[in-house]
């Protein structure tokens, strides 16, 4: 028990302190990996609650995946930090007014959880674990078959965001630009490719 | 193990964490001999092939070639070049050599043998290989220099696109085994084809998956063809270029380590992990402890990989994405619909 | 695409067979020699580390005529000379900078008396730079070690010049 407490406050308190630090960094390629680290103690913070296969869920689309495109993207910008600090007081009052309705939000979304006013599965946190069916059972039972409408709605968004994303990066292929037909590079075969010849001196090859 | 510490009259917190520390020792060191031992055999097959002898020097038959490069190496000045980012430059090479250690962890190499029997062991295994691009990325990044930069652009993206097959192929394995834990992965593959042979790979539908596995395995540890991210014809030595001494030689391990696991992957998945090879009784297989079956199939499997490396010429960059994207997405997409379609049918859920 | 083609191309045919190959020649003998056990013969001509020569008496070849130095392309030679007790002229100073020296072997062919020569030996690396820098004790006792294949070779490649 002792060590799952020893644990708990170890990850809980890497994930604020590196999440701290995503603010705080003045690099934003260090903001992105401090963001990584975050993503990897959350991870670990649901190991403790039995929640392995959310887990490694986090880790392969979160760490594995999206943090990657973002540290891709983030490497690739050139970026002026005079430029970026120059307009800090100017939007002062602005960010002060974001965070003050967000931290609202979540001090009232806290007290009505806390209350009880909505009856949001188990009152106290976390659900219990089922005993003896592993997580992954448990989920997909619940997935395909009480949220099976709210699951496909989910993959529609997601197939609708990924068509956009090709939309808009597709190149139109009729314009004129070079392009390699990969198909009849590999259709092509020695007999059609290559001439065998024995040219007479000082006659050359017609090719 | 725990029992054995808690006998000698530890409480059980430090029983059990002895315990770990040992198991983990037990698996991280010789891990480390197999991998010196591993780099020596590569430039063995590979200068074979090529008609050539090899490393002989060192040692009987040069066995202990890898070990006077390391020591070599050990006793070099690290270089950091003072564009770099002193702090990332130094970290990456030390999170790809510990995320190549991690997944070893969840790896059965006998029936009780294993340092963490997870219910989701080849999730966990999917989510470390994930991880391993990060090292090469930051050190490509915090090098400061253009080739190790380019390098890292092309690891990012072969990576994660071989990512998505690897995904797919585990899916189908997984289907059908019905279990995440490597462990009822292997004991899956009892009797699997044709009733005698303990092997995924010589299922049909399986067997095409294990081909896409094979290959999306060296994409994934970029060993030639797909050697990419470290082309010297075009990057000088890739993300690797700014390194020298221990830090490279981190990344070296690392690669290593990572190219050992994919080859214990391709046993345990496909090819009956610490099962013997075939279910007959004729002789005697199954005295013989399970980690000498799969030690003999993952050297096999490595020697497959040395042999691919002495073969076959580097990938052109267009090709490899679209090898990945347009040939092993839709063909592994398309097997686990069969796949599905198929133990649906046969009512192998019941 | 014919259908030939197309099986080939799905069953990885050419992949296969490439491997067969190469698997054909892992079982070959090995054609490189097993170098530090072995060695190639090596011409006559070879242009390898300098040695300063002696005559069979003892006494030392070179008579400071500074021609070598002179012809030197990579300046690479450095003479000092004065006169000996017994009105000789000999070099005080010799050296030759060998991570200077091309080894275009001009040295030897300007030599009047066969002095500095280039000999058969090319195994002389070393672990610090200062080894390289090579002086007259260095290139006697060279000579000294080389000079019996030294001279087999020049009296080998006596009848082409």
């Amino acid at each position: 028990m002792t060590l799952q407490v020893v644990a708990f406050y170890l990850f809980a308190s890497i994930v604020i302190a590196s999440a701290v630090m995503v603010i705080l960094a003045r690099n934003p390629v260090h903001s992105v990996l401090w963001l990584i680290l975050a993503f990897f103690n959350a991870a670990g913070l649901m190991v403790l609650l039995h929640a392995e296969f959310i887990a490694m869920l986090v880790v392969i689309v979160y760490v594995g995946a999206v943090a990657v495109l973002f540290l891709f993207v983030v490497m690739m910008l050139d970026i002026d930090f005079a430029s970026l600090r120059a307009g800090f007081v100017k939007n002062f009052p602005l960010g002060i007014a974001v965070a003050l309705v967000l931290l609202a939000e979540l001090v009232l979304g806290i007290g009505a959880y806390r209350a009880g006013a909505l009856n949001l599965g188990a009152a106290e946190g976390t659900a219990a674990p089922i005993p003896m069916t592993s997580n992954i059972e448990s989920l997909g039972a619940v997935l395909y078959s009480e949220y099976l409408f709210l699951f496909e709605a989910a993959g529609i968004v997601l197939l609708v965001a990924m068509i956009g994303a090709i939309v808009l990066t597709h190149r139109d292929l009729r314009s004129p630009r070079a392009h390699q037909d990969i198909g009849k590079q590999v259709r092509r075969n020695p007999d059609e490719a290559t001439i065998m010849t024995q040219p007479a001196v000082g006659k050359g090859v017609d090719l | 193990m725990t029992e054995f510490f808690q006998s000698l009259g530890l409480t059980f917190e430090a029983a059990w964490f002895i315990a770990t520390i040992a198991g983990i020792l037990l698996i991280a060191l010789p891990l480390m001999l197999a991998v010196a031992m591993i780099i020596y055999v590569d430039r063995k097959v590979w200068a074979a092939i090529a008609l050539r002898r090899g490393p002989n020097v060192v040692g009987p038959f040069g066995l202990l070639q890898s070990f006077a490069d390391g020591l070599k190496v050990f006793l070099q000045e690290t270089i950091i070049p003072s564009a770099a980012n002193k702090g990332l430059f130094l970290i990456a090479p030390i999170v790809t050599f510990t995320v190549a250690l991690l997944a070893w962890a969840v790896i059965p190499f006998g029936p009780e043998a294993v340092l963490a029997d997870i219910n989701v062991g080849l999730l966990y295994v999917l989510a470390i290989s994930s991880l391993g691009v990060y090292g090469v990325v930051v050190s490509g990044w915090a090098s400061n220099s253009k080739y190790p930069f380019f390098s890292a652009m092309r690891a990012a993206a072969q990576m994660i696109s071989y990512e998505v097959s690897i995904g797919f192929v585990l899916v189908c394995v997984v289907l059908w085994a019905g279990t995440f834990n490597m462990n009822g992965i292997v004991l899956a593959q009892l009797g699997h084809g044709f009733g005698i042979v303990n092997a995924f790979a010589f299922n049909l539908l399986l067997f095409p998956m294990w081909v896409v596995f094979l290959i999306s395995a060296l994409a994934e540890t970029a060993r030639a063809p797909f050697d990419l991210t470290e082309a010297e014809s075009e990057l000088v030595a890739g993300y690797q270029t700014e390194y020298s001494s221990m830090s490279f030689a981190l990344f070296w391990l690392g690669e290593y380590a990572n190219v050992l696991l994919m080859c214990t992957l391709n046993a345990i998945l496909f090819f009956g992990g610490w099962l013997p090879p075939l279910n007959i009784d004729l002789i005697p297989w199954f005295d013989i402890p399970g980690f000498v079956w799969l030690f003999a199939k993952i050297f096999f499997f490595f020697f497959v990989f040395s042999w691919i490396k002495a073969t076959v010429p580097r990938f052109r960059y267009d090709q490899l994405m679209r090898l990945g994207w347009k040939v092993f997405l839709p063909l592994s997409l398309v097997f686990v619909v069969l796949i599905s379609g198929y133990l649906m049918a046969t009512g192998h859920y019941s | 695409m014919t259908i030939a083609q197309t099986i080939k191309s799905f069953t990885l045919w050419e992949f296969v067979k490439a491997h067969a190959l190469t698997l054909k020649y892992f079982f070959k003998p090995k054609v490189t020699i097993n170098y530090p056990y072995e060695k190639n013969p090596i011409s006559p001509r070879f242009r390898g580390e300098h040695a300063l020569r002696r005559y069979p008496n003892g006494e030392e070849r070179c008579i400071a005529c500074k021609l070598c130095e002179a012809v030197c392309p990579a300046q690479a030679i450095t003479i000092e000379s004065e006169p000996r007790d017994d009105g000789s002229r000999r070099t005080t100073r010799y050296d030759i900078d060998m991570t200077k020296c091309i080894y275009c072997g001009f040295c030897q062919e300007a030599c009047p008396v066969d002095a500095v020569v280039e000999g058969p030996n090319f195994e002389y690396s070393t672990e610090t730079r200062e080894e390289l820098l090579y002086d007259k004790a260095k290139l006697l006792a060279n000579g000294d070690k080389w000079e019996r294949a030294i001279a087999a070779n020049l009296e080998a490649d006596a009848p082409y010049r």
